[in-house]
């Protein structure tokens, strides 16, 4: 169970949250709504403790994995020293069927300057999944992607959450995208940003869509 | 590839034709010696040892000095970059040290560790530290603060991320101050050999300096020049190459 119980975050002096409190159980999906600039990011940021500096608590898991809005790759290092360094675990074997469960097989040993920008995606989220996390963080994943490559990136995305299951937390701006994957929504608004209470959202089931 | 190797020695060629013309315009070997009357005592000293024996202690002093000043300023540097309260506090430090004349630590160092190898290593080491810090805290400030992110929430372990994250992003960094700091060290080298060492070429141009044979001291730097160039030519330009290959491919 993953608990996230934040009671203010401040930049300097301007608060940016205020009491956030919500449950993850296992394998659930929660997608965190809200217009830009709200706090979602920053809210991400908290729950897996990239940045600490804020009044509250969250209880998180060992093996988490975060997929940026940026790939944020390591561009000096082949795609699948990508996986092998970060997840120092993985045998070559397993860093190699990850690549192909993405579809990067024959691209293991390029560099991700070579690779486009879906490929690095798709690059970043092999390295995620990879790791077998229990908490998954992703930021907007599928922005400046083309309507195609974004469909097919949540496709993939749902079909590696099914296989790993982990409990996922995620922020987009597209209904379909939350529909797709979320089980339930989160929605934040105000300043400083809060849960905003009793919004009644259609219920996701992601096993519907499938 | 081969096309620089061509322009490299085309210009060298000419430099050293120049030079003849000189010396053939002056007309005093005394004074300025041409190229042709240096090979005679370039020969008679390769084959007394003295020019191979000072080569390599200078050679040594240099890749010591080099050494330490390399690594102490990279961890100082990286320091310093990525932990602004001490950059603050060791900044005033840094500048009191990038303008100390090399000649006044160098003194200062024979004064107080005494006329010896440690003093002189001391010294050149001292005189290189600020400036590959200052180089490589301007890397470390530009470090990816998204890649520390990633590293941070995948729990990468300290080393790999030094190895694997910082150093990759430092590399241009290092390999500059690197270049800057191999042609600072072996000139203050020279001038470490020169005030209070009894051997190397700096003490060989002394020597030479005093009986005022312009030949042999252009015979011993000429030397040591000749070999600093075959060093970037073939260690650190094909390394600088090695590094760079990903953002070539």
């Amino acid at each position: 169970m993953i608990r996230v119980a934040i009671k203010s975050k401040f930049f300097g002096k301007s608060q940016i949250l205020k009491d956030v409190a919500f449950m993850l159980k296992p394998g659930e999906c929660v997608a965190i709504l809200g217009k830009s600039g709200v706090g979602k990011s920053t809210l991400l940021r908290l729950v897996a403790g990239i940045d600490m500096e804020f009044e509250g608590t969250v209880q998180r898991p060992e093996a988490m994995a975060f997929v940026f809005q940026e790939p944020t790759l390591l561009p000096w290092r082949s795609a699948l020293d990508n996986l092998l360094l970060v997840h120092p675990d993985l045998s070559e074997v397993q860093a190699r069927e990850s690549l192909r469960k993405v579809g990067l097989w024959d691209k293991a040993d390029q560099f991700p300057g070579q690779l486009s920008l879906g490929q690095q995606r798709r690059l970043a989220l092999a390295r995620a999944f990879a790791g077998r996390p229990e908490l998954l963080i992703l930021d907007e994943p599928f922005v400046s992607l083309d309507e195609k490559t974004a469909a097919e990136m949540v496709a993939l995305t749902r079909e590696l959450m099914n296989e790993v299951a982990p409990a996922t937390l995620f922020v987009t701006h597209e209904k379909e995208e939350a529909r797709q994957l979320a089980d339930r929504t989160l929605e934040l608004a105000g300043t400083p940003a809060t849960v905003v209470p009793n919004v009644v959202h259609p219920v996701f089931h992601r096993g519907e869509v499938k | 590839m081969r096309a620089n190797a061509a322009i490299r020695s085309v210009s060298l060629l000419g430099f050293i034709l120049l030079w003849t013309v000189a010396a053939w315009l002056g007309g005093d070997p005394t004074v300025l010696p041409s190229p042709a009357d240096l090979v005679k005592p370039f020969l008679s000293e390769l084959s007394s040892g003295m020019l191979l024996y000072s080569l390599g202690v200078t050679v040594f002093r240099v890749i010591a000095a080099f050494c330490l000043a390399m690594s102490l300023g990279i961890v100082l540097g990286l320091l310093m970059g990525t932990n602004p309260a001490l950059d603050r506090w060791l900044d005033p430090w840094l500048v009191v040290f990038l303008n100390l004349p090399a000649l006044v630590l160098i003194v200062l160092c024979y004064l107080w560790i005494g006329l010896n190898e440690t003093a002189a290593i001391a010294a050149v080491t001292l005189n290189k530290i600020p400036n590959v810090t200052t180089i490589i805290r301007e890397g470390a400030r530009a470090l990816d603060p998204d890649l520390k992110a990633m590293a941070q929430v995948y729990r990468m372990r300290r080393s790999v991320y030094l190895r694997h994250v910082v150093l990759p992003q430092l590399a241009p960094f290092i390999t500059g101050a690197a270049r800057s700091g191999m042609a600072v060290i072996w000139k203050i080298v020279l001038v470490v050999e020169f005030l209070g060492r009894s051997n190397g070429i700096g003490f060989q141009i002394h020597l030479y300096f005093q009986l005022f044979d312009v030949a042999m001291v252009l015979v011993y730097s000429l030397s040591f020049i000749g070999f600093m160039l075959v060093v970037e030519w073939l260690l650190l330009q094909p390394a600088e190459r090695r590094i760079r290959a990903w953002r070539l491919a």
